[in-house]
This record gives C-alpha cells, structure tokens and sequence, in this order.
C-alpha cells in the first residue's frame, strides 16, 4: 500500500511537473508558430495535402521516388499547396488510420498513401471522412466520391529492361532480387523474362525472394548468392541499391528499380524501370482542388510518361540501345502488348494460348511465373 | 578509485526519493530541450506541440486512448510475470498468437452472434497466448533454461508464422494477389463507447482485477513470494513449478487478449505488424510502475501521451520522427537512469570525508 501511493504521488508529481512546464510556455508558443499554422490550414486558398510513405524519404528507392513526386507537386502548385510528410509508416492499421487522423486534424483534405498495405486504412478512413479525398497507390479498393487508386503499367519498362539483360549477359543467367511471390512482384519477373527471352532464347532467369520489401543486407546477400550462381546481369524487385552494389562488387551489371541510381553504383548501373509520380500526381490534385474529381483507377503507362526507363548508361551497349529504343517506340505508340500468347508457365502449362494478350485484368490474375524462370526463397 | 564511492542506501525518506525523481524528470526536459535547440527548433513550442498533439483535442485524446489501451493490458501481463522475475520478453509473440487465434476464430464463425463470437474470441486469445508463454516457463521449470532468449526467439517464430499465414494459406483469394488476411464480419469487431472501442474498459476492469489478485489472493502472494526468494517459496512448501506456470499462463494470457483486442478493434484481421512494438514498450512501462498495476494505468498513459505526442509533432511541425523518438530515449534514460541513484549514494571523495565526520 505505502508502494503503490509512493508510486501514485510520482505520477502526480510528474504530470503536474509536465502541465506546469508547458502550462507556462503555451502563450508563447501559440504566439509564434502554432497559430499560423492552423490559420493557414483553415484558409480557403492553400489546400494541404498529407503523404503517407512506407520507407524514409532519402531510402535511395521506392520512398525516394514517391517523394520525388511530392517535390515536383509542392513546385508546381508552390503556395497554393501545402504538404504534410510521414515517414516510416508501419503498414498496421493502428498506425495508418492514426497518422491520417493526425493528418486531417493538422488540416489536411487530401490524403495520399503510398503503398499497398495503407489500403484498408484508407478504405475505413474514407467511410469515417466523406469530405477528405483518399488516392491510394497500388491498391484495388475504392468507391464512387472520395477515394481512388493509382498505379502503373510497369510490365512495359520492364520488359524492356530484359532487352538489354538478354543482350548483355555472357553466362545466360540473370538474377532477379524479389521482395515476395506476388502478383505484382511475379508480373515483373515474368514481363523481364520475356522481354530477354525476345532476343536470346537461351537466357534462363534465377528469382531469389527476400520476403521483405526494404531489407538492404538480405537484398545484396541475395544478389551475392545469384552472382555465385553465375548470375551477370542482377535486377531487382525491392527498395535497395543493394544489388547493385553487390553486381558493382562482382564485376557483373545491374539493372535497378524506382530510381535512377547511375552515381551510387557507376560501376554496374544499367539502368532502372521507373516512376514518374507526378505526371499522375498534379493533374489529380488540380482536379481534387477545383472540385472536379471523381474516383478512378488509374493506371498510368510509358505513352502516359507515367513510367519508364531511366537513361541508359554507357554500360548499355549500342546493340541494346538501339533494340530497346525500337521496341520502346512500339510500346509508346500502343503496338505492343507485353503478354502475347503462347506462354507457358514453368511447370509446362500453356497460360496464354496463342492469339490471346492479357488485358490489365489478366495481367493481375498472373499467379505464375513463365518457362525460363526458377524461383527460391533466399 | 578514490575518486568518488558508491554505496546502497538502506533507506531513503520518501520525500528525497520524489525529489530525486521528479528532478531527473526535469533535468530530462532541460537536457532533451538543449538537444531539440541544437536541431534547429524552439523546444518550448515542440514541448507544447507534443502535449496539445497529445491531449488538445477530442480526436487527438482519442488517439492517446487508443494507444494506452494495449500498453496497459500488455503491461498488465509483463507484471505477472515480473513479479516472481521471470523476464518474459515474449509479450510480442503472445500478442501475434492471442491475434491468431481470435483470427482463427473470427474467420471460421463468422455468423455467430456478436457478444458469443467475441467472447470465444477473447477465451481462444487467452489460451493461445497462454499456451505461448507456457512453452518456456515448462521448459524453465523442468530444465532451467534461459526464459529471456527463449521467450525473446519465440516473437519471431510467431511474427514470422503470421507473415506465413498472410502469404500463404488465409491468404484473401479475393484481393488479387495481395498478401492479406481477409478482414473480419461486423459481428467480430468490438463495439465502442465514447468514440473508442470498449477496449478502454476492459483494461480498467483487468487493472483492478490484477491488484486484487496479487495483493489479496493466495496464489498472488505465492507468485510474489517466488519473485523475493525461491528459496523462501520452496522452504514454506510451495510447488514452484507449478506456480511459475501459473503466473505464465495468466501472464501470456493477457498479451493475448491484448492481441484480440487489437485484431478485432482495430486491424479488423490479422497482419504479420499488428503488435507495434507493444510487447517490448510494456517491458518498460511495467518496469516505471515498479511493478504495481494501479502504477501501470498512469505510467501507460503518460506512454501514449509520449507516442501521440511524438507523432502529432512529425506531422504538425514536420520534425522526422527520430527527434519524437530521441525526446522519449532522453526521458527514458533520466527516469530509469534516477532509479540507480534511488538505491546507491554516490559520494565524491571529498565530500565523503566531510560526511564521515
């Protein structure tokens, strides 16, 4: 008993001492910066927007490349706009929905989340705030006045990625660096793998899954095992430049992701499938403002510009980048579809019969991975 | 070392003690207050930004709930454990599996009635993560072994299970690919009251149970008779092993329905990172409350004042979230760090001659 009211008396002393302390520094802080801001987030004239991102901005991957995005989104709109960024957002929903809320209470009518496990948050956060807009990127849930979805058609850079991997390699052995057997993550490899099996027959692609999207020791472990394989051309499915580095370390190429990453690894950079966030970003956003939104799902494409290919290095060879400008032209102009039948999948079933092509809605019921391709956890 | 001399008090006077501690509590604040300045920032307006994004509005005092509920059950749970000082570190795992078993049974009944679905959620949550914590403290009993790195490992086998289970056999066949667990029927969800899930009045409940239960019952006092000396418990006849894993069962028991609660109000399924960290942060709380569970409710949610507050500054005053992070280490290291001068009297050599005569 005398404990447990030592203990209390603690408490006490310790809220009393906090309430005390800010108690007196409250006029001062409402006098210099608590009070713009809120007058701010209230005017009609500058809409906050809230930015959900799963990794670090500086992650020197996929966060990096959602907060690419954002910048060119607080250049464009400068005042008018103003942003909201949280980093390292844990895919729960305790945290999602809090830091939304958080968000919304700061003044934000637009909320932005940036990866694929935000989704069922938003969706309940949508039901619980009719009047603020949710865009998700990734995601397949929305509804018919406040949240929508955006995402890319990233088979296409992709595939032509391959091109140059099937070019270049000596061994015949690609290695691929994947987060989890996914659909998302399987429409990748697949589309690289057909895309190198268009101009070498012989290539074979090694997939090894990290179970992690961010995980920068295991993601280069990973590509370390696939370069002792005899693996000569690493891409990679996850938000590090670890494969890179490790391809860069071995001699060997290496073809990113998210980012154009030509000065952290100059040494085996190829060059990468990427995101232009903005080109869906701003149009949206200035829709959302004028009150002319309605909810799509949106899925961008390289003739959008909402995906491509990063420069090619001087590692591409001319051969390549003549190939992969070709093919691109075609992919731009829309003459060329990614998954054209006949595909097998690895075990010898026949997945895409001749003279068929997988729309958007096939695409995303792929739950195999094509002849050519061996899977393993790492 | 003649330099300074540390000796343990005997005794300290109660009134010294709340000094010393509510100095270190200060002399936090001053220190973490040199280190936000040093950053860039009026620490003055984070302090206050941190308590208004705290408790400054109804939303925001809800959040704090939010977050107060599961540090006090789980916290609750350490305690039982902590008391005969068997250092489970596993709240984490019994949390995951207490989530996978109300899951299990959410998924399977999804059409019993509400109060009935609920409350085998709970009972299948408790056994789950009872039957987690009894793995070590059997293995304790029978053969000695390390209750902190086996209950530490046994967060991974369950977080990593769970991640299994979300990838591969519950995996919703209807979310295209995506590597969820399909999410609960209403009936499974916990109904709120006062804009927050009826959470908040299970752990008052469980607060006052637990008290009763450790200072006015006979296997409460065995467990904290364990805790002073298993010699002393042994000498008056008690059968340890049994009520280590007692204590073990119950202590897991609560994690569980920690992660029932958290399944079900709040993730409506079951994801690999629905135990945020709760299971580790309760080690310390229950560790502030000197292991006293009316302690724990205060300690719990001047934590999620800490944790909401932390947040609310990242997103209002855009500081990274490592700064809300460092001012909670900062607070952390003085309070427990005031705890070592609670029980030693360092003297330096000087004053110590002076003293001594």
């Amino acid at each position: 008993m005398k404990k447990s009211k030592k203990v209390l008396s603690l408490m006490l002393a310790m809220v009393m001492s906090v309430a005390v302390f800010t108690g007196c520094s409250k006029p001062a802080g409402e006098t210099n910066d608590a009070a713009p801001t809120e007058e701010t987030a209230a005017t009609d004239d500058v809409t906050t927007i809230g930015f959900l991102y799963i990794g670090s901005k500086t992650d020197g991957g996929y966060s990096q490349a959602q907060h690419n995005g954002t910048m060119a989104v607080e250049e464009y709109f400068g005042d008018k706009v103003k942003t909201l960024i949280a980093e390292n957002v844990s895919e729960d929903k305790q945290t999602v929905k809090s830091t939304a809320i958080n968000m919304i209470d700061e003044g934000a009518t637009i909320i932005i989340g940036t990866s694929y496990g935000f989704m069922d948050g938003l969706d309940e956060l949508a039901t619980e705030y009719p009047d603020i807009t949710f865009l998700h990127f990734s995601g397949n849930k929305m509804n018919d006045t406040n949240f929508g979805n955006y995402f890319g058609a990233m088979e296409e850079p992709r595939y032509l990625s391959g091109i140059i991997a099937g070019m270049q390699t000596k061994t015949n052995k690609l290695g691929y660096v994947a987060a989890y057997p996914y659909t998302e993550v399987l429409i990748g490899i697949n589309a690289f793998a057909l895309g190198a099996q268009s101009v070498n027959p012989d290539v074979e692609v090694n997939v090894v899954y990290i179970n992690s999207w961010n995980d920068p020791a295991n993601e280069k472990s990973a590509a370390e095992s696939l370069l002792a394989q005899g693996c000569d051309v690493i891409t990679q499915h996850c938000d590090s430049a670890g494969p890179q580095l490790a391809a860069q370390d071995a001699n060997a190429l290496a073809i990113g992701y998210n980012l154009d990453n030509s000065a952290v690894a100059p040494g085996s950079f190829l060059t990468a499938p990427i995101w232009h966030h903005e080109k869906y970003l701003i149009p949206t956003i200035e829709k959302i403002i004028k009150g002319e939104y309605t909810p799509e799902s949106y899925y961008g494409t390289m003739k959008d510009g909402y995906i491509g290919l990063a420069p090619m290095t001087d590692l591409v060879s001319a051969e390549a980048k003549a190939k992969v400008e070709e093919v691109q032209a075609q992919i731009a102009a829309g003459e060329h579809p990614i998954f054209v039948g006949p595909i097998k999948d690895n075990q010898g079933n026949v997945v895409v019969p001749e003279g068929e092509t997988l729309d958007r809605a096939g695409i995303w019921s792929m739950n195999y991975l094509v002849e050519g391709v061996t899977g393993r956890d790492n | 070392m003649n330099f300074l001399k540390i000796t343990k008090r005997d005794d300290l006077p109660p009134k010294k003690a709340t000094a010393i501690r509510i100095l270190s509590i200060l002399l936090s604040l001053v220190f973490a207050g040199l280190v936000i300045a040093a950053l860039g920032y009026n620490p003055i307006t984070v302090f206050a930004s941190m308590v208004k994004g705290a408790l400054g509005s109804k939303i925001r005092l809800q959040q704090t709930v939010l977050k107060a509920i599961p540090l006090v059950i789980t916290s609750l749970g350490i305690l039982m454990a902590f008391k005969m000082k068997f250092w489970n570190i596993g709240g984490e795992g019994q949390i995951m599996m207490g989530a996978l078993a109300a899951t299990y049974v959410a998924l399977k009944m999804p059409d019993l009635s509400r109060p009935v679905l609920l409350l085998i959620m709970a009972v299948a949550a408790m056994v789950a993560g009872g039957i987690w914590a009894f793995i070590p403290a059997y293995f304790k009993g029978k053969m000695g072994t390390n209750e902190t790195i086996f209950t530490l490992m046994l967060n991974y086998i369950a977080i990593k299970f769970v991640t299994y289970l979300q990838y591969g056999p519950w995996r919703d066949p209807s979310s295209q690919g995506f590597p969820k667990i399909p999410s609960f029927s209403t009936n499974a969800i916990l109904p709120s009251i006062g804009g927050v899930h009826i959470g908040w009045i299970i752990a008052l409940l469980l607060v006052a149970l637990v008290h009763i239960f450790i200072n006015h019952t006979k296997k409460g006092y065995e467990i904290t008779v364990v805790g002073e000396s298993v010699e002393t418990a042994r000498y008056a006849g008690m059968n340890i092993t049994s009520i280590i894993i007692t204590a073990m069962f119950l202590s897991g028991g609560l994690c569980g329905l920690t992660g029932m609660i958290q399944a079900s109000a709040i993730e409506k399924t079951l994801t690999s990172s629905l135990s945020a960290n709760y299971g580790f942060t309760a080690i310390t709380t229950t560790w502030l409350s000197r292991l006293n569970s009316i302690a724990i409710l205060f300690v719990c949610c001047a934590f999620a004042v800490l944790l909401q507050g932390g947040a609310y500054i990242q997103i209002s005053m855009q500081i990274p979230a490592s700064v809300a992070d460092m001012i909670q280490a900062i607070l952390l290291f003085f309070v427990l760090g005031s705890e070592f001068f609670l029980q030693y009297k360092v003297n330096f050599h000087t004053h110590a001659k002076k003293e001594a005569n």
